[in-house]
């Protein structure tokens, strides 16, 4: 895999603690520029938490946590320039237009006026969304917001986004263009960082990370880990793991 | 800088699509004033009175006639014994009764003082409130104008509470407490509103993760409330002008900062509640629950604090809005300056840096 070589995140022994629970056990991990990374583990095995400490929300308890090659600890605001965040609300404003909300995000990320319009252009072609462009977010269906709340994550062309349960409450159809999205993003050099609960979609990542309890049980490609763990597909890993 | 306008007209956008909040915005400011002007209405006309008159002396006679010709009250029955007092009372035409005591005129020339019994329903403490201060006024302004200028020295029995408040009007009780009220609905109540509903929808989460510090965000959301609020307020001061006459005796340059600097709490106690509280409905109560009714009911706004119980009274003591009621009060009716009430502007001052302190503390604590 020539492709994937550079390290863009490196986490080295992170632990994150809230009073006496730990929800982050001694995280070790590296993320290579331009794969997509999926990050499996069940509700409340500490991904959240990780995803929070990597984007910036929240510090680490100890540990040495570099993004796109920057201390999340010490050069935080020049980790936020450098990624995207996607959350499983797709968060969007529910009262502005599709071009209201890509307009106010790029401009957070301090982007021309110019550049702010001549993308939305392209954007709004690519998407094929010139009948919705100046709708109001909350009167489109959901598989529509999860693409704009993506295609805004990506706008100032981070070199990570961060999805958090992107795929969340859509049918599979959306789903699968969704991930057609990520590769997109992907090829473009974009390294992707997804959490999901979907194992199917566990199959469409470069590698993927299993945790549980606050550790991480397992971290390879999809096929690596199904030798490791005997098991047919990724569901029966997780099983193994979660169990 | 681009960011941030683009920030602000953001919040305006918000504000201005949500046809809730506009009502909220510029219908209730007006509706309240004229409502707490016309309606709930502290003056009184043409009340029915009772006088037991045991003396039916020159003197008697010019006070009851003082009393009926002020046009507030109406002498519905002259009694002849304490007996048909208590039946009067109870047919409940009359609010009040006024004896004087048996030769009054000549236990005055003589004493130097004489008593006046003012018995007023008390079934409605409000009205029997003002209906006996009312009375005591003009008894009092009686002896003044009249007895004082023939050189006798008679003894002023009556006090004179409302002071400066002549015409004994109720708007000027009400605007006050109305300002008040709306700037804590407008400044604390929709701040915290909005910034709890991004967190609620996650926008929050953006924004944080973008490379604008929390600072200017919570400063982005605030600046459109800040200057609606202000707008309000001289709606507020304008129509009480204009509408119900209220002087502005004090400097307007004096008033405005002073309602400037009780915004600016206003807004620093929304962003303390939207640091507490996870979505819409949690601040709306919060706000509603510890903001708006104390400030209805403990700031002085409509029950006086004098009356209040003194664990109430203490509590009334960490209201904002009542130092904010005595300061505009101040500077409208009076026409004082900082010199009277530096202390009122110095506890806002103090109120604003304690719960701005406490916002920051609160979001660093977040962050960790």
């Amino acid at each position: 895999m020539l492709k994937h070589t550079e390290n863009i995140i490196e986490v080295k022994n992170l632990v994150k603690k809230f009073g006496n629970f730990v929800a982050n056990d001694n995280l070790s991990f590296e993320v290579k520029k331009g794969e997509i990374f999926g990050f499996l583990g069940a509700n409340g095995a500490g991904k959240t938490t990780s995803i929070k400490i990597l984007s910036g929300l929240s510090f680490p308890t100890s540990g040495d946590v570099m993004v796109a090659g920057f201390d999340v600890y010490k050069e935080r605001e020049k980790v936020k320039k450098n990624i995207g965040y996607m959350s499983q609300k797709f968060s969007l404003y529910e009262d502005l237009t599709v071009r209201e909300n890509i307009r106010f995000y790029g401009g957070i990320y301090g982007l021309s006026g110019k550049y702010i319009k001549e993308k939305t252009e392209s954007l709004i072609e690519r998407l094929k969304m010139k009948d919705i462009q100046d709708s109001l977010i909350k009167s489109l269906p959901l598989g529509w917001k999860q693409k704009i709340a993506f295609s805004v994550a990506i706008f100032h062309n981070p070199k990570i986004v961060f999805l958090d349960e992107p795929t969340g409450g859509v049918d599979p159809i959306t789903r699968r263009d969704f991930w057609e999205m990520i590769y997109e993003a992907s090829d473009s050099g974009i390294t992707v960082f997804v959490t999901t609960h979907y194992m199917d979609e566990a199959e469409y990542c470069d590698r993927v990370s299993i945790m549980d309890q606050g550790r991480i049980e397992g971290l390879d490609t999809p096929a690596e880990l199904k030798k490791q763990f005997h098991a047919k597909n990724m569901d029966e890993v997780f099983l193994k793991i979660a169990r | 800088m681009n960011r941030f306008i683009g920030f602000v007209k953001k919040e305006f956008h918000h504000i201005f699509r949500d046809s809730q909040t506009m009502l909220i915005l510029f219908g209730m400011p007006i509706a309240q004033i004229l409502i707490f002007g016309y309606i709930v209405s502290n003056e009184i006309n043409d009340v029915k009175i009772g006088i037991y008159d045991k003396s039916q002396d020159h003197i008697t006679h010019e006070i009851t006639n003082k009393i009926t010709a002020s046009g507030f009250f109406i002498l519905h029955e002259n009694l002849n014994s304490e007996k048909e007092i208590e039946k009067a009372f109870k047919r409940g035409i009359i609010r009040e009764v006024i004896v004087f005591e048996p030769n009054f005129a000549e236990k005055l020339e003589r004493d130097g003082t004489a008593g006046i019994q003012i018995i007023a329903d008390a079934s409605d403490v409000n009205t029997a409130n003002i209906v006996s201060n009312y009375t005591k006024a003009i008894i009092n302004s009686y002896v003044k104008n009249e007895l004082f200028t023939q050189g006798l020295p008679f003894e002023i029995i009556p006090e004179v509470r409302m002071l400066y408040n002549d015409e004994l009007k109720g708007v000027y009780m009400f605007v006050p407490g109305t300002m008040a009220l709306i700037l804590m609905l407008v400044s604390a109540m929709m701040t915290s509103i909005s910034i709890a509903r991004e967190k609620e929808l996650g926008t929050m989460e953006i924004l944080l993760v973008s490379p604008l510090k929390p600072l200017p965000i919570v400063i982005g959301k605030v600046i459109p409330y800040m200057a609606l609020s202000f707008v309000n307020a001289i709606v507020i001061i304008a129509l009480s002008y204009f509408v119900f006459e209220m002087p502005i005796q004090g400097s307007l340059i004096f008033l405005l900062a002073e309602t400037l600097l009780f915004i600016f709490m206003a807004l620093s106690l929304g962003i303390l509640i939207s640091t507490v509280s996870n979505n819409q409905m949690v601040a709306m109560f919060i706000s509603m629950f510890a903001l708006l009714l104390p400030t209805i009911l403990l700031s002085g706004f409509i029950f006086p604090i004098e009356n209040m119980p003194k664990i109430l009274q203490w509590i009334s003591s960490i209201m904002p809005a009542r130092y904010f009621i005595v300061i505009v009060k101040n500077i409208m009716i009076k026409g004082s300056g900082i010199g009277v009430i530096w202390k009122e502007t110095l506890i806002l001052v103090g109120m604003t840096i304690f719960f701005l302190g406490m916002s920051i503390k609160k979001f660093k604590v977040r962050l960790e």
